[in-house]
C-alpha cells in the first residue's frame, strides 16, 4: 500500500498474459539449423574459436569473450557441424546483417564430458564470477549485459541487497512467471550463488502481484533461508526496470546517470539466476532459454524452452503456425521489444518473447499535433517531460532534448502508450538518442584525426629539421675539406716559391 | 512623492546614458553569424577546407571567401544548411551525400608508397611493394590519396551501414 505511493508514473496496460500460462513449459526439439550471432549481448562481439567443418559437441565453446572488454562467450547448443562463420540477418528492426556461427545439428545431442565439481557454494566469490563468465551468461531480462561483469563489479562495491527481478511487467510475456512456477528451487539456488559472489546481506525477490502462483512457488523454495524474502509488488508497468524496482523494494532512488550499486543494490533477473544455477550445478552453459510465444496470430500461445540460435520461423511452426498474416512480429515485449521485419532470424540470449500481433493489437493511429495535455508527464516513471523532449527532437535540437533529460529516458514507452494524439514519442527519443550518439562518434573521430594530423605535422617538422641539420653538416664538411685543400695548395705554392727564391739566391750568389 | 519621482527619473536617465556610453566604448566587433556558422560546422578542425580550423572556415564562408561546400566531413546535408543560413546557392553536384572514407582496391595496389605520404592524418599504412590499407577510423575523406595514386586503385565510399552505426530515422511529422 505504502509502496504504491512511492512509485512515480507508469501505466497499467491490458496484461494479456493468461493465453500463454495455461500449459506447462514445453521443451522444443533440435531445429534443422542453428544460427548463433557472435554478439547477442551488450558490448563487443565474441571471438570465434571454431573453424568451418569442425565437429562440435553440446556445450562446447564456439566463441570466447575478449579479455577486458564487455563481452560474453558462446557455446554450442547441441552437437553437430559448423557449416559457416559469416553474415546472417540480425534480429533487429534494421534487418542488417551480423556475424554468426552456423551449426548443422547431427541429432545425437552429445555433450562434452564434464569434470565433477565440489559443492559450488564452497567456491571463492571470484571463482563463481569466473565460472559465470565461462558459461557465457548475460542478463536474460532483455538488457543482455554480461552477468560476470556485474558480479565482479558488485564484489568491489558495497552491495547490501541482491534484488531478484521477477516482475515481468511487459504485457503478453510470461516466461519468467512460468520459470518461477516450475523451477523456483533453481532460481533460489542460483541467487544464493550470486549473493555469495557479491557478498550481499540479503536477497529480495520482487514479483508483481498479478502472479500469485509464482509468488507461492518462490515462497516455498525460499522457506529454508532466512535471508531470502519474496516480496509482492504492485502491478504497474515499467516495474521491471531496475530503477523502478529498486524504488519499490528499497524506497531509494538511483541518482540520474548513476547505477544500482550507488544505493547498494544489485538487480538480476530470475532467469539469469536460474542460468547461474544451471552453469554451476549442472555444468550447462547458457545454450537455451524460455521464450513466450504469444499474440493473436499464434495458433497455440505457450512458453517453450528453445536452443539459442533456433530460427524464429521454425519456432512459430512448432507452436502450431500462424492463423493469419501478422501485422507485426516482435522479439521481446510489446512495449520495448524489437520489431522483426522477417522471421528468418535466430532466437538470441535476450529474446524473452516472440509475439505475432494482429492489426487490432497494435496502434496504427495517425499522429496528430500535441495538445500539451500533460498525460505523458504524469505517465513518465523517470519524472521527465516527454512532450518537451519530443518537441526538441522534432526540431532537430538534440541538445535541447538532452537538457530535458533524454539521457535518463529508459525508452519504456509509457508516454507513447497514454498519448491521446498518438505521437510516436519513443520513436522521437530513439531518433534523438541515435543522432546524439552519432555526433559523439563524429566528435571522437574528429579528436582522433586532429591529434593524428598534429602528430604528423610534428613528425614532418622533425624530419625537415633533421634533413637541414644533415645538409648543414655535409656543407660544413665540404667547406672544411675545400679550405684544407686550398691551404695545402697555398702552402705548396709558398714552399715552391720559397724554394725558387732560394734557388735564385743560390745561383745569384 | 515629487522627490521620489525626480530621483528615480534622474537615476534612470543617468544609468541609461551610462549604459549607452559603455556600449559604444566597449563594443565588441564580431559578426554573430560567424559564431552560428561555426557551431554548425563539425568542430573537428580537420583542415580539409584549407583554413585553420572550423572558426577560420566559418569566417571565410561568412566573408564569401569560401564555398559552403568546402567541408567534406559535413557532407551535402551541412552544405545545404549553410547555404540556407547564408542565403547563397550551393553547387552540390561535386559533393557526396554523406561523409566518405577511402578504400584501396587490393588487387590493383602495387605498394608504391605514394598515398600514405600525402595522407594528412596518417590513416594509410603500407611499405614498399606491400599492399597498403586505410584505417577507416582515422580517414577524414579528404581524397588527397586518390589524386596521389598512380594506379587509380583508391576509391571514396560512404561508410557502410552496420548495427553499430544504424539509427532510427526521424518519425514522419504529425
Amino acid at each position: 500500500m505504502f509502496n504504491k505511493l512511492k512509485i512515480r508514473g507508469g501505466v497499467h496496460a491490458e496484461e494479456r498474459k493468461e493465453q500463454s500460462t495455461c500449459q506447462p513449459v514445453r521443451k522444443l526439439g533440435i531445429p534443422p539449423l542453428l544460427n548463433l550471432p557472435l554478439r547477442q549481448h551488450a558490448g563487443k562481439p565474441a571471438q570465434p574459436v571454431v573453424k568451418v567443418g569442425q565437429q562440435v559437441k553440446k556445450g562446447e565453446l564456439l566463441a570466447t569473450s575478449t579479455g577486458d572488454d564487455v563481452c560474453a562467450s558462446l557455446h554450442a547448443p547441441t552437437s553437430g557441424t559448423v557449416t559457416a562463420v559469416g553474415e546472417i540477418t540480425a534480429p533487429h528492426p534494421s534487418s542488417l546483417t551480423t556475424q554468426a556461427i552456423t551449426i548443422e545439428p547431427d541429432g545425437l545431442d552429445e555433450s562434452v564430458p564434464v569434470e565433477p565439481l565440489a559443492d559450488p557454494m564452497t567456491l571463492e566469490p571470484g571463482e563463481i564470477a569466473d565460472r559465470v563468465d565461462q558459461a557465457g551468461i548475460v542478463g536474460l531480462g532483455g538488457a543482455t549485459f554480461p552477468a560476470a561483469l556485474k558480479l565482479k563489479s558488485g564484489a568491489r562495491q558495497k552491495i547490501d541487497t541482491l534484488i531478484l527481478n521477477g516482475s515481468e511487467c511487459e504485457p503478453y510475456l510470461t516466461c519468467d512467471d512460468m520459470l518461477m512456477r516450475e523451477r523456483a528451487e533453481g532460481i533460489i539456488s542460483g541467487a544464493r550463488l550470486i549473493q555469495r559472489a557479491v557478498g550481499a546481506r540479503r536477497i529480495v525477490a520482487g514479483i508483481e502481484d498479478n502472479k500469485p502462483e509464482a509468488i507461492a512457488a518462490m515462497q516455498a523454495a525460499a522457506a529454508n533461508y532466512d535471508d531470502v524474502t519474496i516480496q509482492a509488488i504492485p502491478t504497474r508497468y515499467p516495474m521491471g526496470s531496475a530503477k523502478q524496482l529498486i524504488q519499490a523494494i528499497m524506497g531509494k532512488e538511483v541518482p540520474a546517470g548513476g547505477r544500482s550499486s550507488d544505493v547498494g543494490a544489485l538487480v538480476h533477473n530470475v532467469a539469469t539466476a536460474f542460468a547461474v544455477h544451471q552453469a554451476l550445478y549442472e555444468h550447462q552453459p547458457l545454450i537455451s532459454r524460455l521464450v513466450t510465444v504469444s499474440g493473436a496470430c499464434i495458433e497455440a500461445p505457450q512458453n517453450v524452452e528453445v536452443l539459442l540460435g533456433t530460427p524464429v520461423s521454425w519456432l512459430l511452426e512448432q507452436c502450431g503456425g500462424l492463423t493469419e498474416d501478422p501485422a507485426r512480429i516482435v522479439m521481446g515485449g510489446p512495449m520495448m521489444g524489437q520489431i522483426l521485419r522477417t522471421a528468418d532470424v535466430p532466437i538470441t540470449k535476450g529474446a524473452s518473447g516472440i509475439l505475432a500481433l494482429a492489426t487490432p493489437e497494435i496502434s496504427k493511429n495517425e499522429a496528430s499535433p500535441c495538445i500539451r495535455c500533460g498525460s505523458c508527464v504524469s505517465a513518465c516513471p523517470m519524472g521527465l517531460v516527454p512532450l518537451e523532449m519530443a518537441r526538441h527532437a522534432k526540431g532537430d535540437d538534440f541538445d535541447g532534448a538532452k537538457e530535458f533529460g533524454l539521457r535518463d529516458c529508459i525508452l519504456c514507452g509509457s508516454c507513447a502508450y497514454v498519448c491521446p494524439s498518438h505521437i510516436p514519442l519513443v520513436h522521437y527519443f530513439q531518433f534523438a538518442k541515435g543522432e546524439l550518439s552519432a555526433k559523439r562518434v563524429q566528435e571522437r573521430k574528429g579528436e582522433l584525426t586532429k591529434s593524428l594530423s598534429e602528430a604528423r605535422k610534428a613528425r614532418l617538422e622533425r624530419e625537415a629539421e633533421e634533413k637541414a641539420r644533415l645538409k648543414a653538416e655535409k656543407a660544413a664538411k665540404a667547406k672544411a675539406a675545400k679550405e684544407a685543400k686550398a691551404r695545402a695548395k697555398a702552402e705548396k705554392e709558398a714552399k715552391a716559391k720559397q724554394e725558387a727564391e732560394q734557388a735564385s739566391e743560390e745561383s745569384g750568389s | 512623492m515629487v522627490t521620489a519621482v525626480a530621483v528615480l527619473t534622474l537615476l534612470g536617465l543617468a544609468l541609461g546614458f551610462l549604459l549607452g556610453y559603455a556600449d559604444k566604448i566597449f563594443a565588441v566587433e564580431e559578426n554573430p553569424i560567424v559564431k552560428e556558422v561555426e557551431s554548425m560546422l563539425p568542430g573537428t578542425h580537420c583542415g580539409q577546407c584549407g583554413f585553420p580550423g572550423c572558426s577560420g572556415a566559418a569566417q571565410a564562408m561568412v566573408d564569401g571567401e569560401a564555398e559552403v561546400t568546402c567541408c567534406p566531413p559535413g557532407g551535402r546535408a551541412l552544405a545545404q544548411q549553410l547555404a540556407e543560413k547564408l542565403g547563397v546557392d550551393a553547387d552540390l553536384s561535386g559533393m557526396a551525400s554523406e561523409p566518405m572514407t577511402a578504400t584501396i582496391e587490393e588487387s590493383l595496389c602495387t605498394g608504391c608508397c605514394r598515398c600514405y605520404r600525402v595522407c594528412p592524418t596518417d590513416a594509410i599504412m603500407g611499405a614498399n611493394k606491400q599492399i597498403h590499407v586505410v584505417f577507416a577510423d582515422a580517414c577524414t575523406g579528404c581524397g588527397k590519396c586518390v589524386d596521389a595514386c598512380p594506379e587509380d586503385c583508391i576509391g571514396m565510399h560512404p561508410e557502410q551501414e552496420t548495427l553499430d552505426n544504424w539509427q532510427w530515422p526521424k518519425p514522419a511529422a504529425a
